[in-house]
């Protein structure tokens, strides 16, 4: 019925994480151009095609020794993949929304964990991004300015000694980074104090973003948190500022998590129950109640409430539920109606068993 | 100032035309550029909007029909294009354009100095060093263990970085 030979999984989903209650994963993004071809946006084709032809040498066929582990590189041709493929790529965040639209000479790389993508010819030549579980966006940054030298290796990048990477954009110019961390916040968002918690974070020159980042909607109390300014700061910088703001978050949203269970504990037990009871018995759930359900059914396991499921069962069925997983596991296209019936089978089948199925 | 079309709400939004080289100006209230398809209901602050908004106020008209007329020399793109998309072609644009880019981008980033990673700076350049002496105990490694096909891989990535810092 469901097919899990038909989906390959981010080890960023996989693997448990430091924080991992409240930080599902850790992104550093580099956006980088080469110099004297003009950006993906004023290319002409063959301008295109040389970008990728030089990625593909500088990636393939060799195992890439980045910080004592091997990377192998893979790579997919988005106009040559069926929509639901590319948008797998999307749901597990190692694409943009807007990369895996039709467009000439798009190429995504990616290595066999998953770990490392590389958009080729998105607004940017290139968009360089590391993805780990829990919070590292330490160690993220390490792999992202080792892979970065190596290209740089291979190729001259353009760079201005004034405003540093230059970018399509004048948002990302300088360092070209993008540091992240996605945080699952239920206490916080159910306690009303969610938006202070945004006011505070965009003082400090972060901003908060939806699950596939610009312009997206939250879903299951999940945001991400990013930099907002690239010039002007060292990358550690940068880095260090998430990275502090991030703790605090953790500490928030921990003392709200403490403080639902001793002011509010029949409120919350019942959420967290009900929502479990949805989850296992719905004949028909849509992505976005689903994520909102499990977000409740995670509160509660690492509240202690429920005890017989397992955190990284849960953090695979946040990807798993959503559309084109879905359809990948089933192995066809189908509407949103079967959907909604078929997630809620993928659901109950997963919640049998402590550590799931797939 | 009210708006052109409902002559009710004050006007938030200023849309100016070319067509055919003649321009014409709109002044539009939020609900009647929605109505007329000016803006998408989702794209109301986007990047987009805000860069062409700083880049093009009213105030600053005289300069904007100056800048009208510059073009990018090696991509083609022109300001006008620029304005409109808020981004640039080509790393040249950051020249052509860089009286008119200054302001946007302190504005946007409250600085106007890189000063972080570089291609060509001296950490790179110790970093760079460092990988050649780690390949070159590699090396040493592997020619004790005979294997000298893996030696000459190492030994020609060494090649390749000490040419590429320019040392010998």
């Amino acid at each position: 019925m469901f097919n899990k030979n038909n989906i390959t999984l981010s080890s960023w989903i996989k693997q448990k994480g430091n924080e991992d209650q409240i930080i599902l994963s850790s992104r550093i993004r580099l956006a980088r151009n080469f110099k004297k071809i003009p950006f993906p946006g004023q290319s002409k084709k063959e301008q295109l095609d040389k970008v990728v032809s030089k990625m593909k040498d500088i990636l393939l066929n060799k195992n890439l020794k980045i910080n004592g582990e091997n990377y192998k590189f893979n790579y997919i041709e988005i106009e040559n993949v069926s929509p639901v493929k590319r948008n797998m790529y999307v749901e597990k965040n190692l694409s943009s929304p807007e990369f895996v639209k039709n467009g000439y000479g798009k190429i995504l790389f990616y290595d066999q964990d998953e770990k490392i993508s590389i958009m080729v010819n998105e607004e940017d030549h290139l968009r360089i991004q590391i993805l780990l579980p829990g919070l590292q966006i330490n160690k993220a940054w390490q792999i992202a300015d080792k892979i970065d030298d190596i290209i740089e290796q291979n190729t001259e990048y353009a760079f201005s000694k004034k405003w540093g990477y230059l970018s399509a954009c004048p948002t990302n110019i300088g360092t070209g980074l993008r540091a992240s961390v996605m945080v699952h916040l239920p206490a916080l968002n159910l306690s009303g104090n969610i938006n202070n918690l945004f006011e505070v974070v965009g003082k400090l020159g972060l901003t908060v973003r939806g699950i596939y980042g610009e312009g997206s909607e939250s879903s299951g109390n999940i945001f991400q948190i990013s930099n907002q300014i690239t010039l002007g700061s060292k990358e550690e910088d940068i880095i260090d500022n998430l990275a502090s703001v991030t703790k605090q978050v953790i500490n928030q949203e921990q003392t709200s998590r403490n403080r639902l269970f001793s002011e509010r504990e029949v409120f919350i037990k019942n959420k967290i129950l009900r929502s479990y009871g949805k989850l296992k018995y719905a004949y028909s759930i849509s992505t976005n109640e689903a994520m909102e359900l499990l977000s409740y059914v995670k509160l509660g396991m690492e509240m202690g409430i429920i005890k017989e499921i397992d955190s990284l069962l849960l953090k695979k069925l946040f990807i798993l539920i959503r559309p084109a997983h879905l359809q990948s596991l089933i192995g066809k296209e189908i509407n949103s109606e079967e959907r909604d019936i078929k997630r809620a089978e993928l659901i109950k089948n997963e919640l049998n068993v402590k550590g799931g199925k797939i | 100032m009210l708006c052109d079309k409902c002559k009710k709400n004050e006007a938030s939004i200023h849309i100016t035309k070319y067509v055919n080289d003649e321009k014409s100006e709109v002044y539009l209230c939020e609900e009647c550029a929605k109505e007329t398809g000016h803006i998408d209901e989702n794209d109301v602050f986007s990047f987009k909007n805000l860069i062409a908004g700083i880049l093009n106020p009213d105030t600053k008209d005289y300069e904007f029909q100056q800048g009208e007329v510059l073009k990018c020399e090696n991509c083609g793109l022109s300001y006008k294009e620029f304005v409109k998309e808020g981004k640039v072609g080509c790393a040249d644009c950051y020249d052509t354009f860089e009286d008119n880019l200054l302001p946007l981008i302190k504005r946007i980033h409250g600085s106007e100095k890189h000063i972080g990673k570089a291609p060509e700076d001296m950490h790179k350049y110790l970093r760079v060093k460092e990988d050649i002496k780690q390949l070159k105990e590699e090396m040493e490694q592997v020619i004790e263990e005979e294997n000298f096909e893996k030696a000459a891989e190492l030994r020609d990535e060494i090649y390749a970085l000490k040419k590429k810092i320019g040392s010998d």
